[in-house]
């Protein structure tokens, strides 16, 4: 049940989005969460659609994948789309029944705000999707190399981060194991009422916790073992090349950005 | 109880870009009261067969008939405690399963779960201690403080408290010392005869897999290569040095011996006190031969 799970998984391929910097990827998706906000009706965000769309082909994820692993997803979009439907009361009503009252603007709303939703979730999708949790942090660390004036603790962060990114299918893959050995001893993770299905959880979790801990503690000896001291003076093995697509991608989002200012109301 | 594989294929995250063939036109028979081997290298499918044992995963193809319950791939089963009540799985490292405050709470958690009262569960974990050689006052300590040796025991006992009919064992004593790892596969194979369970084994060793099994199956690249008592699949070691894998020490000697003597044994030994009396026989009388 974990196998369709997308978040943190990379997709080795061939395709521009595979091969553009991180940092641009990063800055791309940064300004795009910007971007989406300026949308407010129905052909900025029709203009919206059709470039995630683009770039989901442009990545040559099949998104018949994308779609399946983002299905848990999809139930926090509709919770969204029925929180506005039925707590909004602006503009006329659509549709009336006993207590429930339906306003125009509340299905406006939902409907925009999901899908706002949806596509930022889509877009940073692709960017786990294409890019290596290191070549992320990679990016990252550069990007926010500045703050090192200021004492921010980047490479720590970044060190962070690719730990626990990389760490994810890891903890899923045993999240799978202990859930199968735990059924085969006579619990039903699937089924039965609600405070049986809670307490199924104690037999997975603790067993869980157990090892993130001695796998954290035994990460650490590793680290240290092989002369880790931090980020001082460590050169980079993967070095980072900015090109001409990088720059394309940017005036893309750029173009974009014009065009949904042109289009709002 | 009786399981049988048929035809099974499994595909891991079928319709995904991670798709990835496991185990292809698998075909086992386990009758009631076999001792089952599987041996074959690491991925070669031996883990994903197992699973399909105790209808953890639902085969892709074909299908698998444990007791009277069938699995086939598009049925939705929806009540299958029956069947993991009767199947119980040890499954490699197992003691990364257990997490009750104490050892008893733990091995109760199996039995409990199929609706064995607390006093009989409670009962059982004394006798599941005592059989994987452990002594009682180890059930009121909590697991996480016992040495790993011994948390394997524990969990191994969590299995045996739920008194399977058919016991699957992934490689039991990996990473356990010489001394620990015998024990337990004495413990394993006494329990077989006692309690006329089926066993099945997953292991690298040939020895303990020509030691106790009575079936052998070798898997390679998601397939059955070869099935058969451990004396056929051992008589022919040249085909089992091909696909990397090692014979027992004593089917090496025997084989040294034969091509030292210049001819060959009447039967493979699986024992050194059995070749020792063919090579007896063969000195002594070797004309007859």
């Amino acid at each position: 049940m974990m196998e369709k799970m997308i978040f943190g998984r990379y997709v080795p391929a061939q395709s521009i989005i595979h091969r553009m910097d991180p940092r641009s990827k990063l800055i791309l998706i940064f300004l795009f969460v910007c971007v989406v906000f300026i949308a407010n009706n129905v052909y900025t965000y029709a203009a919206l659609i059709i470039y995630t769309f683009a770039m989901i082909l442009l990545s040559k994820v099949p998104v018949r994948f994308i779609i399946a692993g983002l299905k848990p997803v999809f139930l926090l979009v509709i919770f969204t789309l029925i929180l506005h439907l039925f707590l909004t009361r602006e503009g006329a009503i659509i549709f009336e029944l006993g207590p429930i009252t339906i306003y125009e603007e509340g299905l406006r709303q939902g409907i925009f705000i999901s899908l706002r939703f949806f596509l930022l979730i889509l877009m940073t999708s692709i960017l786990t999707l294409t890019t290596t949790p290191i070549e992320i942090t990679d990016g990252l660390e550069t990007l926010l190399g500045p703050l090192k004036k200021v004492k921010f603790p980047v490479h720590e962060l970044a060190l962070m981060m690719s730990i626990s990114l990389r760490f994810i299918p890891t903890l899923m893959g045993e999240t799978d194991k202990i859930m199968k050995a735990q059924t085969a001893r006579g619990v039903d993770f699937s089924g039965g009422p609600i405070k049986e299905r809670v307490k199924a959880v104690i037999p997975l979790l603790i067993p869980l916790f157990v090892s993130s801990f001695k796998r954290a503690e035994e990460l650490a000896t590793a680290m240290e073992a092989r002369g880790y001291r931090g980020g001082e003076g460590r050169t980079k093995y993967r070095q980072l090349s900015w090109r001409i697509t990088d720059t394309m991608m940017l005036l893309l989002l750029a173009a974009l950005s014009v065009i949904l200012i042109l289009l709002r109301t | 109880m009786d399981i049988t594989l048929q035809n099974v294929e499994y595909r891991y995250q079928a319709n995904t870009p991670f798709e990835r063939l496991a185990i292809e036109d698998v075909s086992i028979d386990l009758p009631a009261g076999t001792f089952l081997a599987l041996i074959g290298h690491t991925g070669s499918g031996k883990s994903t067969v197992l699973q399909h044992l105790n209808a953890l995963i639902k085969p892709t193809k074909g299908t698998v008939k444990i007791g009277d319950t069938t699995i086939t791939p598009n049925k939705k089963q929806k009540n299958l405690k029956h069947v993991r009540q009767r199947v119980g799985i040890v499954f490699q490292f197992p003691e990364h399963q257990l997490f009750e405050e104490t050892v008893e709470k733990d091995i109760c958690f199996g039995p409990m779960n199929f609706g064995v009262s607390e006093q009989e569960a409670k009962a059982r974990a004394r006798r599941a201690i005592q059989q994987v050689g452990l002594s009682e006052e180890i059930l009121l300590k909590s697991p996480f403080e016992l040495s790993g040796g011994q948390m394997r025991r524990v969990a191994i006992a969590g299995v045996l408290a739920m008194e399977p009919d058919v016991i699957v064992l992934d490689e039991p004593t990996a990473g356990l010392d010489p001394r620990g790892r015998q024990d337990i596969m004495n413990m394993f194979a006494s329990l077989h005869q006692e309690r006329n369970l089926s066993t099945v084994l997953v292991t690298h060793s040939m020895e303990d897999a020509s030691r106790y099994a009575d079936q052998i199956a070798i898997m390679h690249n998601g397939k059955v290569e070869r099935k058969g008592t451990p004396a056929e699949i051992f008589s022919n070691p040249e085909r089992l040095l091909e696909l990397g894998l090692d014979v027992p020490e004593v089917v090496n000697l025997q084989h040294k011996l034969e091509s030292a003597f210049g001819r060959k044994f009447a039967k493979t030994c699986l024992s050194m006190e059995d070749l020792a009396e063919e090579a007896m026989k063969l000195l002594k009388g070797g004309d007859s031969l």
